[in-house]
Protein backbone atom coordinates (compact mmCIF):
# COMPACT_ATOMS: atom_id res chain seq x y z
CA UNK A 1 0.00 0.00 0.00
CA UNK A 2 3.02 2.83 0.85
CA UNK A 3 4.99 1.79 -2.24
CA UNK A 4 5.52 4.37 -4.60
CA UNK A 5 2.96 5.16 -7.23
CA UNK A 6 4.09 3.48 -10.76
CA UNK A 7 3.92 6.52 -12.21
CA UNK A 8 4.00 9.74 -10.70
CA UNK A 9 4.05 13.49 -12.50
CA UNK A 10 3.82 17.01 -10.86
CA UNK A 11 3.12 20.21 -12.98
CA UNK A 12 4.59 18.43 -15.75
CA UNK A 13 4.84 20.79 -19.09
CA UNK A 14 6.10 20.82 -22.57
CA UNK A 15 5.55 23.55 -24.78
CA UNK A 16 6.12 23.27 -28.43
CA UNK A 17 7.36 26.89 -29.44
CA UNK A 18 5.01 28.66 -27.46
CA UNK A 19 2.29 26.35 -27.54
CA UNK A 20 1.48 23.67 -24.43
CA UNK A 21 1.05 20.09 -25.48
CA UNK A 22 0.77 19.29 -21.32
CA UNK A 23 0.15 21.99 -18.91
CA UNK A 24 0.66 21.32 -15.64
CA UNK A 25 -0.21 17.63 -15.19
CA UNK A 26 -0.39 16.40 -12.27
CA UNK A 27 -1.04 12.57 -11.95
CA UNK A 28 -0.39 9.22 -9.93
CA UNK A 29 -0.41 5.67 -11.52
CA UNK A 30 -1.08 3.53 -8.13
CA UNK A 31 0.82 -0.02 -8.67
CA UNK A 32 -1.26 -2.73 -9.72
CA UNK A 33 -3.65 -0.56 -12.28
CA UNK A 34 -4.76 -0.96 -15.36
CA UNK A 35 -4.88 3.48 -16.04
CA UNK A 36 -6.25 3.82 -19.11
CA UNK A 37 -5.09 7.81 -20.34
CA UNK A 38 -8.07 9.16 -22.70
CA UNK A 39 -8.12 12.49 -24.56
CA UNK A 40 -9.10 13.46 -28.29
CA UNK A 41 -6.76 13.85 -30.86
CA UNK A 42 -3.67 16.42 -30.22
CA UNK A 43 -4.78 16.63 -26.32
CA UNK A 44 -1.21 15.82 -25.69
CA UNK A 45 -1.68 11.65 -24.63
CA UNK A 46 1.22 10.27 -26.76
CA UNK A 47 3.61 13.65 -25.75
CA UNK A 48 3.10 12.74 -22.05
CA UNK A 49 4.01 9.44 -22.77
CA UNK A 50 6.72 9.97 -24.35
CA UNK A 51 8.36 12.83 -21.31
CA UNK A 52 7.51 9.71 -18.81
CA UNK A 53 9.98 7.49 -21.04
CA UNK A 54 12.56 10.15 -21.59
CA UNK A 55 12.20 10.53 -25.13
CA UNK A 56 10.68 14.22 -24.86
CA UNK A 57 12.18 16.49 -22.16
CA UNK A 58 9.56 18.55 -20.07
CA UNK A 59 9.46 22.30 -20.27
CA UNK A 60 8.44 22.69 -16.38
CA UNK A 61 7.94 20.15 -13.89
CA UNK A 62 8.94 17.02 -12.70
CA UNK A 63 8.51 12.76 -13.01
CA UNK A 64 8.97 9.56 -11.69
CA UNK A 65 8.66 5.69 -12.96
CA UNK A 66 9.10 3.12 -10.63
CA UNK A 67 10.66 5.12 -8.36
CA UNK A 68 13.26 6.72 -10.62
CA UNK A 69 13.20 10.20 -12.28
CA UNK A 70 11.92 10.82 -15.52
CA UNK A 71 14.64 13.01 -16.58
CA UNK A 72 17.70 10.13 -16.19
CA UNK A 73 16.27 6.64 -16.63
CA UNK A 74 18.94 4.48 -16.04
CA UNK A 75 19.57 0.78 -18.27
CA UNK A 76 17.96 -0.99 -15.20
CA UNK A 77 14.64 1.26 -15.14
CA UNK A 78 14.49 0.92 -18.53
CA UNK A 79 14.39 -2.70 -17.84
CA UNK A 80 11.64 -3.07 -15.85
CA UNK A 81 9.82 -1.27 -17.74
CA UNK A 82 7.58 -2.44 -21.36
CA UNK A 83 7.17 0.18 -24.14
CA UNK A 84 4.66 -0.63 -26.83
CA UNK A 85 4.80 1.43 -29.86
CA UNK A 86 3.73 0.52 -33.60
CA UNK A 87 7.85 1.62 -34.44
CA UNK A 88 8.85 -1.19 -33.08
CA UNK A 89 12.01 -2.02 -34.51
CA UNK A 90 11.67 -4.97 -36.67
CA UNK A 91 13.95 -6.25 -39.31
CA UNK A 92 11.42 -7.59 -42.47
CA UNK A 93 14.06 -10.65 -43.21
CA UNK A 94 13.89 -12.08 -39.24
CA UNK A 95 11.34 -14.73 -38.63
CA UNK A 96 9.08 -14.62 -35.76
CA UNK A 97 11.55 -17.03 -33.55
CA UNK A 98 14.40 -15.03 -34.24
CA UNK A 99 13.03 -11.72 -33.32
CA UNK A 100 12.48 -13.46 -30.23
CA UNK A 101 16.53 -14.49 -29.88
CA UNK A 102 17.55 -11.44 -30.96
CA UNK A 103 15.13 -9.34 -28.19
CA UNK A 104 16.52 -11.11 -25.63
CA UNK A 105 19.88 -10.90 -25.53
CA UNK A 106 19.35 -7.35 -24.91
CA UNK A 107 17.38 -8.11 -21.32
CA UNK A 108 18.84 -9.84 -18.60
CA UNK A 109 15.46 -11.21 -17.46
CA UNK A 110 13.39 -12.83 -20.92
CA UNK A 111 10.85 -15.46 -19.96
CA UNK A 112 10.89 -17.30 -23.49
CA UNK A 113 7.32 -19.21 -22.38
CA UNK A 114 5.51 -15.63 -22.24
CA UNK A 115 7.14 -14.65 -25.69
CA UNK A 116 5.83 -18.15 -27.01
CA UNK A 117 2.37 -17.81 -25.05
CA UNK A 118 1.73 -14.75 -26.59
CA UNK A 119 2.90 -15.12 -30.45
CA UNK A 120 0.91 -18.51 -30.54
CA UNK A 121 -1.87 -16.82 -29.11
CA UNK A 122 -1.73 -14.38 -32.21
CA UNK A 123 -1.69 -17.52 -34.31
CA UNK A 124 1.79 -16.89 -35.25
CA UNK A 125 4.16 -19.43 -36.75
CA UNK A 126 8.16 -19.15 -35.52
CA UNK A 127 9.20 -19.41 -39.56
CA UNK A 128 7.09 -16.86 -40.45
CA UNK A 129 8.93 -13.90 -41.64
CA UNK A 130 8.31 -10.11 -40.45
CA UNK A 131 8.09 -8.97 -43.65
CA UNK A 132 5.09 -11.72 -44.41
CA UNK A 133 3.15 -10.73 -41.22
CA UNK A 134 0.01 -8.56 -41.23
CA UNK A 135 -0.98 -5.88 -39.10
CA UNK A 136 -2.55 -7.76 -36.34
CA UNK A 137 0.31 -10.42 -36.40
CA UNK A 138 3.10 -7.63 -36.04
CA UNK A 139 1.08 -6.29 -33.60
CA UNK A 140 1.25 -9.67 -31.61
CA UNK A 141 4.68 -9.95 -32.55
CA UNK A 142 5.68 -6.46 -30.78
CA UNK A 143 3.68 -7.45 -27.85
CA UNK A 144 5.18 -10.88 -27.15
CA UNK A 145 8.49 -9.10 -27.68
CA UNK A 146 7.79 -6.23 -24.95
CA UNK A 147 5.82 -8.74 -22.38
CA UNK A 148 8.97 -11.54 -22.46
CA UNK A 149 11.19 -9.33 -19.96
CA UNK A 150 8.18 -9.73 -17.65
CA UNK A 151 7.81 -5.67 -17.22
CA UNK A 152 6.45 -4.37 -14.08
CA UNK A 153 5.09 -1.60 -15.98
CA UNK A 154 3.48 -1.76 -19.56
CA UNK A 155 2.83 1.65 -21.54
CA UNK A 156 1.38 1.26 -24.34
CA UNK A 157 0.33 4.17 -26.87
CA UNK A 158 -3.16 3.40 -28.71
CA UNK A 159 -2.31 -0.42 -28.47
CA UNK A 160 -5.35 -1.17 -30.53
CA UNK A 161 -5.06 1.29 -33.42
CA UNK A 162 -5.79 -0.09 -36.87
CA UNK A 163 -6.60 -3.94 -35.31
CA UNK A 164 -9.38 -6.17 -36.55
CA UNK A 165 -11.48 -6.83 -33.73
CA UNK A 166 -10.29 -10.36 -33.48
CA UNK A 167 -6.31 -9.04 -32.85
CA UNK A 168 -7.67 -6.51 -30.92
CA UNK A 169 -9.31 -8.61 -28.60
CA UNK A 170 -6.33 -11.01 -28.28
CA UNK A 171 -4.79 -7.45 -26.91
CA UNK A 172 -7.05 -7.09 -24.55
CA UNK A 173 -7.21 -10.69 -23.38
CA UNK A 174 -3.27 -10.18 -22.96
CA UNK A 175 -3.45 -6.94 -20.72
CA UNK A 176 -5.77 -9.21 -18.49
CA UNK A 177 -3.33 -11.93 -18.19
CA UNK A 178 -0.48 -9.44 -17.60
CA UNK A 179 -2.44 -8.91 -14.49
CA UNK A 180 -2.36 -12.39 -12.97
CA UNK A 181 0.93 -11.93 -11.48
CA UNK A 182 0.01 -8.97 -8.65
CA UNK A 183 1.52 -5.93 -8.67
CA UNK A 184 1.81 -5.19 -12.40
CA UNK A 185 1.25 -1.83 -13.87
CA UNK A 186 -0.57 -1.03 -17.07
CA UNK A 187 -0.61 2.48 -18.21
CA UNK A 188 -2.18 2.98 -21.86
CA UNK A 189 -4.15 5.54 -24.40
CA UNK A 190 -7.05 5.05 -26.50
CA UNK A 191 -9.59 6.01 -28.04
CA UNK A 192 -11.58 2.37 -27.64
CA UNK A 193 -13.98 2.86 -25.07
CA UNK A 194 -15.48 -0.36 -25.07
CA UNK A 195 -11.48 -1.94 -24.27
CA UNK A 196 -11.39 0.54 -21.32
CA UNK A 197 -14.57 -0.69 -20.14
CA UNK A 198 -13.14 -4.16 -19.94
CA UNK A 199 -10.02 -3.28 -19.34
CA UNK A 200 -9.16 -0.50 -16.78
CA UNK A 201 -10.00 -0.03 -13.20
CA UNK A 202 -9.07 3.82 -13.45
CA UNK A 203 -9.35 6.49 -15.86
CA UNK A 204 -7.84 10.14 -16.74
CA UNK A 205 -8.90 12.51 -18.97
CA UNK A 206 -6.94 15.41 -21.05
CA UNK A 207 -8.55 17.90 -22.44
CA UNK A 208 -6.89 20.17 -24.81
CA UNK A 209 -3.24 19.71 -22.34
CA UNK A 210 -5.24 19.94 -19.18
CA UNK A 211 -6.07 17.01 -17.01
CA UNK A 212 -9.89 17.26 -16.40
CA UNK A 213 -10.74 13.71 -15.05
CA UNK A 214 -8.36 11.48 -12.88
CA UNK A 215 -10.79 9.06 -11.22
CA UNK A 216 -12.09 5.67 -10.82
CA UNK A 217 -13.73 4.59 -14.10
CA UNK A 218 -17.47 3.96 -11.81
CA UNK A 219 -16.89 7.32 -10.63
CA UNK A 220 -16.67 8.86 -13.61
CA UNK A 221 -19.64 7.13 -15.17
CA UNK A 222 -21.73 8.21 -12.20
CA UNK A 223 -20.33 11.53 -12.50
CA UNK A 224 -21.95 12.25 -15.40
CA UNK A 225 -25.77 12.78 -14.87
CA UNK A 226 -28.56 12.79 -17.42
CA UNK A 227 -31.99 14.25 -16.45
CA UNK A 228 -35.11 14.71 -17.96
CA UNK A 229 -37.79 17.16 -16.76
CA UNK A 230 -41.41 17.02 -18.77
CA UNK A 231 -43.59 19.67 -18.53
CA UNK A 232 -47.25 20.22 -19.11
CA UNK A 233 -46.51 23.39 -21.18
CA UNK A 234 -43.12 24.39 -22.73
CA UNK A 235 -40.14 24.40 -20.51
CA UNK A 236 -39.46 27.34 -18.63
CA UNK A 237 -35.88 29.13 -18.81
CA UNK A 238 -33.38 27.46 -17.19
CA UNK A 239 -31.85 28.96 -14.69
CA UNK A 240 -27.96 28.40 -13.54
CA UNK A 241 -26.93 24.21 -12.50
CA UNK A 242 -24.18 23.76 -11.09
CA UNK A 243 -21.99 21.56 -13.31
CA UNK A 244 -24.38 22.17 -16.48
CA UNK A 245 -22.70 20.24 -19.31
CA UNK A 246 -25.38 20.43 -21.92
CA UNK A 247 -29.05 21.01 -22.25
CA UNK A 248 -31.68 20.33 -25.11
CA UNK A 249 -35.03 21.52 -25.16
CA UNK A 250 -37.81 20.23 -26.72
CA UNK A 251 -41.28 20.69 -26.47
CA UNK A 252 -42.68 19.73 -23.28
CA UNK A 253 -38.88 18.78 -22.07
CA UNK A 254 -35.67 19.68 -20.96
CA UNK A 255 -32.77 17.21 -21.11
CA UNK A 256 -29.76 17.92 -19.34
CA UNK A 257 -26.49 16.47 -18.60
CA UNK A 258 -24.79 17.12 -15.63
CA UNK A 259 -21.01 16.45 -13.79
CA UNK A 260 -21.29 16.25 -9.77
CA UNK A 261 -24.86 16.17 -9.93
CA UNK A 262 -26.26 16.62 -6.31
CA UNK A 263 -28.46 17.72 -4.22
CA UNK A 264 -28.20 21.42 -4.87
CA UNK A 265 -28.85 20.58 -8.57
CA UNK A 266 -32.04 18.88 -8.06
CA UNK A 267 -33.20 21.08 -5.79
CA UNK A 268 -32.84 23.97 -8.12
CA UNK A 269 -34.38 21.63 -11.19
CA UNK A 270 -37.53 20.55 -8.42
CA UNK A 271 -38.06 24.30 -8.28
CA UNK A 272 -39.03 24.77 -11.42
CA UNK A 273 -42.80 22.18 -10.33
CA UNK A 274 -41.61 19.80 -13.84
CA UNK A 275 -44.49 17.22 -13.94
CA UNK A 276 -42.21 14.69 -13.75
CA UNK A 277 -38.06 14.65 -13.21
CA UNK A 278 -36.44 11.68 -13.83
CA UNK A 279 -32.59 10.40 -14.62
CA UNK A 280 -31.32 8.66 -16.86
CA UNK A 281 -28.47 6.41 -17.30
CA UNK A 282 -25.56 7.01 -19.41
CA UNK A 283 -22.95 4.76 -20.98
CA UNK A 284 -19.37 5.59 -21.22
CA UNK A 285 -18.81 6.85 -24.24
CA UNK A 286 -22.01 8.81 -23.93
CA UNK A 287 -20.72 10.50 -20.71
CA UNK A 288 -17.34 10.77 -21.72
CA UNK A 289 -18.87 12.50 -25.40
CA UNK A 290 -20.92 14.81 -23.21
CA UNK A 291 -18.13 15.58 -21.10
CA UNK A 292 -15.50 16.68 -24.21
CA UNK A 293 -18.24 18.74 -26.06
CA UNK A 294 -17.84 21.89 -26.54
CA UNK A 295 -21.13 23.21 -24.69
CA UNK A 296 -21.33 23.97 -21.40
CA UNK A 297 -18.89 25.28 -18.54
CA UNK A 298 -15.57 23.88 -17.67
CA UNK A 299 -15.42 21.21 -14.84
CA UNK A 300 -12.92 18.23 -13.19
CA UNK A 301 -13.42 15.36 -11.78
CA UNK A 302 -10.08 14.54 -9.79
CA UNK A 303 -11.39 12.02 -7.10
CA UNK A 304 -8.68 11.69 -4.52
CA UNK A 305 -7.52 7.33 -4.39
CA UNK A 306 -7.42 5.52 -1.69
CA UNK A 307 -4.03 7.34 -0.62
CA UNK A 308 -5.09 10.61 0.36
CA UNK A 309 -2.20 12.26 -2.23
CA UNK A 310 -3.80 15.57 -2.66
CA UNK A 311 -4.26 16.01 -6.67
CA UNK A 312 -4.69 19.97 -6.79
CA UNK A 313 -5.25 21.50 -10.41
CA UNK A 314 -9.00 22.93 -9.69
CA UNK A 315 -9.03 25.56 -12.34
CA UNK B 1 -23.28 -30.63 -3.14
CA UNK B 2 -21.11 -30.74 -6.90
CA UNK B 3 -17.31 -29.69 -6.24
CA UNK B 4 -16.73 -28.60 -9.47
CA UNK B 5 -17.55 -25.17 -10.82
CA UNK B 6 -20.01 -24.60 -12.91
CA UNK B 7 -20.18 -22.90 -16.12
CA UNK B 8 -21.48 -20.01 -16.42
CA UNK B 9 -23.63 -18.28 -19.09
CA UNK B 10 -22.80 -14.74 -18.93
CA UNK B 11 -22.89 -12.02 -21.64
CA UNK B 12 -21.07 -8.87 -21.71
CA UNK B 13 -21.71 -5.61 -23.49
CA UNK B 14 -19.47 -3.11 -23.87
CA UNK B 15 -20.88 0.66 -24.22
CA UNK B 16 -23.89 0.08 -22.45
CA UNK B 17 -25.69 2.15 -19.66
CA UNK B 18 -25.39 -0.35 -17.33
CA UNK B 19 -21.94 -1.24 -15.78
CA UNK B 20 -20.32 -4.48 -16.40
CA UNK B 21 -19.84 -5.43 -12.65
CA UNK B 22 -23.97 -4.90 -12.94
CA UNK B 23 -24.46 -6.67 -15.58
CA UNK B 24 -22.92 -9.80 -14.23
CA UNK B 25 -25.03 -9.31 -10.88
CA UNK B 26 -28.29 -9.42 -12.89
CA UNK B 27 -26.83 -12.33 -15.16
CA UNK B 28 -26.18 -14.46 -11.95
CA UNK B 29 -29.62 -13.10 -9.99
CA UNK B 30 -31.11 -14.34 -12.91
CA UNK B 31 -29.64 -17.94 -13.31
CA UNK B 32 -30.53 -18.37 -9.54
CA UNK B 33 -34.38 -17.39 -10.02
CA UNK B 34 -34.52 -19.14 -13.33
CA UNK B 35 -33.25 -22.54 -12.27
CA UNK B 36 -29.73 -22.97 -14.16
CA UNK B 37 -27.63 -22.19 -10.97
CA UNK B 38 -28.55 -23.90 -7.58
CA UNK B 39 -27.68 -23.63 -3.71
CA UNK B 40 -24.52 -25.39 -3.33
CA UNK B 41 -23.29 -24.92 -7.26
CA UNK B 42 -19.70 -23.70 -7.23
CA UNK B 43 -19.14 -19.96 -8.71
CA UNK B 44 -15.66 -19.78 -11.29
CA UNK B 45 -13.07 -17.80 -9.36
CA UNK B 46 -12.74 -13.84 -9.41
CA UNK B 47 -9.20 -14.78 -12.09
CA UNK B 48 -10.96 -17.71 -14.13
CA UNK B 49 -14.20 -15.38 -15.02
CA UNK B 50 -12.19 -12.56 -15.37
CA UNK B 51 -10.07 -14.04 -18.19
CA UNK B 52 -13.18 -16.13 -19.22
CA UNK B 53 -15.38 -12.37 -19.90
CA UNK B 54 -12.10 -10.68 -20.50
CA UNK B 55 -12.50 -7.96 -18.29
CA UNK B 56 -10.74 -6.62 -15.13
CA UNK B 57 -10.45 -8.87 -12.38
CA UNK B 58 -11.70 -5.73 -10.00
CA UNK B 59 -14.67 -5.74 -11.55
CA UNK B 60 -15.31 -8.93 -11.21
CA UNK B 61 -14.52 -8.88 -7.24
CA UNK B 62 -17.00 -5.99 -7.34
CA UNK B 63 -19.99 -7.94 -8.78
CA UNK B 64 -19.03 -10.37 -6.55
CA UNK B 65 -18.69 -8.64 -3.25
CA UNK B 66 -22.04 -7.19 -4.33
CA UNK B 67 -23.63 -10.41 -4.40
CA UNK B 68 -22.01 -11.62 -1.32
CA UNK B 69 -23.47 -8.30 0.94
CA UNK B 70 -27.01 -9.27 -0.80
CA UNK B 71 -26.93 -12.90 0.51
CA UNK B 72 -26.66 -14.80 -2.58
CA UNK B 73 -23.36 -16.00 -2.43
CA UNK B 74 -20.58 -17.05 -0.12
CA UNK B 75 -16.83 -17.05 -0.05
CA UNK B 76 -15.47 -20.37 1.56
CA UNK B 77 -11.95 -20.03 2.61
CA UNK B 78 -9.66 -22.30 0.41
CA UNK B 79 -12.62 -23.72 -1.60
CA UNK B 80 -13.80 -21.05 -3.62
CA UNK B 81 -17.26 -19.39 -4.03
CA UNK B 82 -20.62 -20.71 -3.61
CA UNK B 83 -24.15 -20.09 -4.01
CA UNK B 84 -25.76 -20.15 -0.46
CA UNK B 85 -29.46 -20.05 0.88
CA UNK B 86 -31.01 -17.59 -1.09
CA UNK B 87 -32.73 -14.92 1.07
CA UNK B 88 -35.19 -12.54 0.29
CA UNK B 89 -33.34 -9.87 0.35
CA UNK B 90 -35.29 -6.85 -0.64
CA UNK B 91 -37.76 -5.14 1.09
CA UNK B 92 -41.39 -5.58 -1.13
CA UNK B 93 -40.98 -1.98 -1.61
CA UNK B 94 -37.48 -2.33 -3.09
CA UNK B 95 -38.63 -5.40 -4.92
CA UNK B 96 -41.81 -3.76 -6.90
CA UNK B 97 -39.26 -0.70 -7.62
CA UNK B 98 -37.40 -2.93 -9.31
CA UNK B 99 -39.81 -4.38 -11.20
CA UNK B 100 -40.86 -1.16 -12.62
CA UNK B 101 -38.58 -0.52 -15.39
CA UNK B 102 -38.10 -4.09 -16.46
CA UNK B 103 -41.64 -3.96 -16.81
CA UNK B 104 -41.73 -0.31 -18.62
CA UNK B 105 -39.06 -1.55 -20.93
CA UNK B 106 -40.67 -4.70 -22.00
CA UNK B 107 -44.05 -2.93 -22.62
CA UNK B 108 -42.41 0.24 -24.22
CA UNK B 109 -40.86 -2.14 -26.94
CA UNK B 110 -43.84 -4.22 -27.80
CA UNK B 111 -45.33 -0.91 -28.17
CA UNK B 112 -43.43 0.40 -30.62
CA UNK B 113 -43.89 -3.17 -32.36
CA UNK B 114 -47.76 -2.43 -32.54
CA UNK B 115 -48.75 -4.85 -29.96
CA UNK B 116 -52.17 -4.39 -28.67
CA UNK B 117 -53.37 -4.60 -25.00
CA UNK B 118 -54.73 -8.06 -25.35
CA UNK B 119 -52.26 -9.67 -27.50
CA UNK B 120 -49.31 -8.61 -24.95
CA UNK B 121 -51.75 -9.87 -21.90
CA UNK B 122 -51.76 -13.43 -23.46
CA UNK B 123 -47.94 -13.08 -24.57
CA UNK B 124 -47.38 -12.19 -21.25
CA UNK B 125 -49.52 -15.57 -19.85
CA UNK B 126 -47.98 -17.68 -22.20
CA UNK B 127 -44.81 -16.83 -21.10
CA UNK B 128 -45.28 -17.07 -17.54
CA UNK B 129 -46.49 -20.74 -18.12
CA UNK B 130 -43.48 -21.43 -19.84
CA UNK B 131 -41.12 -20.55 -17.04
CA UNK B 132 -43.38 -22.41 -14.62
CA UNK B 133 -43.00 -26.00 -16.60
CA UNK B 134 -39.02 -24.76 -17.43
CA UNK B 135 -39.19 -24.40 -13.78
CA UNK B 136 -40.67 -27.31 -12.42
CA UNK B 137 -38.64 -30.08 -10.83
CA UNK B 138 -35.62 -27.74 -10.75
CA UNK B 139 -34.47 -28.12 -6.90
CA UNK B 140 -35.43 -24.83 -4.95
CA UNK B 141 -33.78 -23.38 -2.59
CA UNK B 142 -32.18 -25.85 -0.11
Amino acid sequence: MNEPPAISVRDLTRYFGSKPAVEGLNLDVPRGSVFAFLGRNGSGKTTTIRMLLGLVQPTRGRGSILGYDIRNLPTEARARIGYLTEEHQLYGWMNVRECGEFQSSFYPRWNEKIFRGVVGHFNLRLTTRVKHLSRGERAGLCLGLTLAPEPELLIMDDPTLGLDPVASRSLIESMIYLTRRSGRTIFFSSHQLADVERVADKIAILDRSVLRVCSPLETFRQSVQRVRLRFSGPPPPLPAIPGLLQAVRTKGELRLTCVNYGAAAEAALRALAPAELERVPLSLEEAFISYLGDRGEKSFILAETESESETEAQP
Amino acid sequence: MCSSTVKLDITISTGSKVPIYKQITDQIWLAVASGKLAVGDQLPSVRVLAEELVVNPNTIAHAYADLTRDGLIESRAGRGVFIVHKRQVFTPEEAWRRLEPLLDAAIGEAMALNFSHDELKEAFEKKLGQWKAAMKGKPSDE
